[in-house]
């Protein structure tokens, strides 16, 4: 049963990348043709030339770090803050971001889209950028759990020595809770790399285009041609493939620990 | 030293988070509700006309044909989807090389909603995709899944379970890894059978995950989008049009921005009232150990 499962699981995939290699007669035949032949590696190039994709990859690959290195930054930043240090308004502060997360994305999406208007980030990367930079509750949260359970006297250690907040979150905090800071890296690359309904919305140039947006208007172009529509699913599949096979058990055992997908 | 001044330097650490919290949450929630109160078209002057929006909204066709598109879809995706990855974990937990399995059932989980939309626009498809052939091979004539209107939202509902299938599978592992052994020891001794143990241990010790994993799905559901966005445009007639489409179309369409507002202010309060439940049980879900 569960050999049959897998192999539903994964057929899908397969069955897109030898679509991907098949021409147009082959792809239409009826029984199915398993094996492609001749194997239509021209289909990879075809799309490739099709329309921006190496463009798209580029964007969506430095926006993806850029929103991931900030975010483990800001959200480290406040949730040690929320963790340790004993400030004024602190526990409201933190229930206000708990709250915020049971906001759908779909009520902010109207106000958000003015809100970029306002900023004239529309149509440019820093709508997709900075919310991601800037706003985390989950991450924040999820690290304030982890910095919760550093023992206490490793600061009192660090304090006697003469350290600041500064030092003893940078020295101490973020090298112990580095376990915690790659789940939420990967959560977060995965989140930023398959965002659709941000940029469907703010994106208007082809040439600002994510992975995902060209994609969807790749299909748009080609809806016929099934061989180079999925060799273009196949190339952008590809990157979030090999991130999830390297940290597929930082990725499953994060989702176990958390039981939110990021 | 700066000891003596936690407030200074407790801002100072939240203080990008916490302008991101207002700026891209905070802000746009209030400025949701206060338009959700006007007739604003996306361009100049608006007036407040009190609740007329949401009084519209529910005498709107449009908008009940999305709300029972999405209930169809939840109740198509919630007992399917939460059955097969609970029989699914269960088989798995006892099963040497399980972290194999696992990564194969967890694949779906990571790629994009357009990756999956397209290849299942594929599979699906009537005339020449490999559901159907493989259908007709055991002499199933397969319907036109994504065209026909009364198998579209069947459709999606196939993609949505095969696509969270590991993700609540993995859930259901952490829940059933949590129940010590011990239990079935106890039940073996009395001389309990497997299907026994199951019913009297493995499944009641699990009503906390399974009350979790039910609501989480519940509130995705509710959310249903990219599916039929990508696959199908709403469509064949509007019969994957879902809430989540309705305030779409709306607002970036219609450009009926303070109606789309109230739309979408309903969806709020509905997944309000779902994440108060869960809150409110979650200390039978083990959220804070380690």
């Amino acid at each position: 049963m569960l050999i049959t499962g897998s192999f539903i699981m994964i057929f899908p995939f397969v069955w897109t990348i030898l679509s991907s290699l098949k021409d147009m007669s082959q792809i239409f035949v009826i029984p199915p043709q398993w094996i492609p032949d001749p194997v239509m590696w021209s289909n990879y190039i075809d799309s490739l030339l099709a329309m921006p994709f190496g463009l798209a990859y580029f964007n969506s690959f430095y926006i993806t770090v850029l929103i991931v290195f900030s975010t483990l930054i800001t959200a480290s930043m406040a949730a040690y803050a929320f963790a340790k240090i004993n400030f004024k308004g602190a526990n409201i502060l933190f229930i206000l971001f708990l709250a915020t997360m049971m906001i759908p994305k779909q009520v902010t999406m109207i106000p958000l889209y003015l809100v970029m208007d306002q900023l004239n980030w529309l149509d440019t990367h820093y709508s997709l950028i900075v919310p991601g930079a800037l706003f985390n509750a989950f991450a924040v949260f999820l690290l304030r759990q982890f910095i919760m359970g550093i023992p206490k006297e490793l600061e009192e250690a660090a304090i006697m020595d003469g350290a600041g907040y500064v030092r003893i979150y940078w020295n101490i905090i973020l090298p112990l809770i580095r376990p915690a800071l790659a789940a939420i890296a990967i959560f977060t690359f995965l989140q930023s790399w398959n965002n659709f309904l941000d940029p469907l919305i703010y994106l208007n140039t082809p040439e600002k285009f994510t992975v995902p947006i060209l994609l969807n208007s790749f299909k748009g172009l080609y809806t016929a041609n099934w061989p180079l529509m999925m060799a273009g699913t196949v190339i952008s599949v590809i990157p979030v493939l090999i991130v999830y096979i390297f940290s597929q058990k930082q990725i499953i055992e994060g989702v176990a620990i958390t039981g939110i997908k990021g | 030293m700066n000891r003596n001044r936690p407030n200074v330097w407790g801002y100072f650490f939240i203080a990008p988070q916490l302008i991101g919290l207002l700026i891209f949450s905070l802000i746009p929630l209030v400025y949701a509700f206060t338009l959700s109160f006007t007739d604003w078209n996306g361009f100049g002057d608006f007036q407040f006309i009190g609740l007329a929006n949401y009084i519209e909204q529910f005498q709107n066709p449009e908008f009940w044909k999305a709300m029972l598109n999405t209930i169809y879809y939840m109740v198509l995706v919630v007992p399917i989807g939460i059955f097969i990855s609970l029989i699914l974990s269960i088989g798995l937990n006892k099963i040497k090389g399980k972290e194999i399995y696992r990564v194969f059932f967890f694949m779906p989980v990571v790629t994009s909603s357009v990756s999956v939309g397209i290849i299942f626009m594929w599979i699906l498809n009537g005339d020449f995709g490999i559901l159907n052939q493989l259908l007709a091979l055991v002499g199933i004539d397969g319907p036109m899944w994504l065209t026909d209107t009364k198998w579209v939202i069947p459709s999606i509902a196939i993609l949505s379970i095969w696509w969270g299938l590991g993700y609540n599978m993995v859930i259901f592992l952490a829940g059933l890894q949590g129940i010590s052994k011990s239990y079935y020891e106890a039940a073996s001794i009395d001389g309990a059978n497997v299907f026994q143990k199951f019913r009297h241990i493995t499944l009641p010790l699990l009503t906390p995950t399974t009350f979790f994993v039910t609501i989480m799905t519940i509130i995705s559901s509710f959310q249903v989008f990219d599916q039929a966005f990508v696959m199908t445009q709403g469509g064949p007639a509007k019969a994957s049009y879902t809430i989540v489409f309705h305030i779409y179309e709306q607002a970036f369409v219609d450009f009926t921005m303070g109606q789309s507002s109230s739309a979408a202010i309903i969806l709020f309060i509905i997944i309000l009232i779902f994440t108060l439940i869960q809150f409110k049980f979650q200390d039978r879900w083990v959220f804070y150990e380690k």
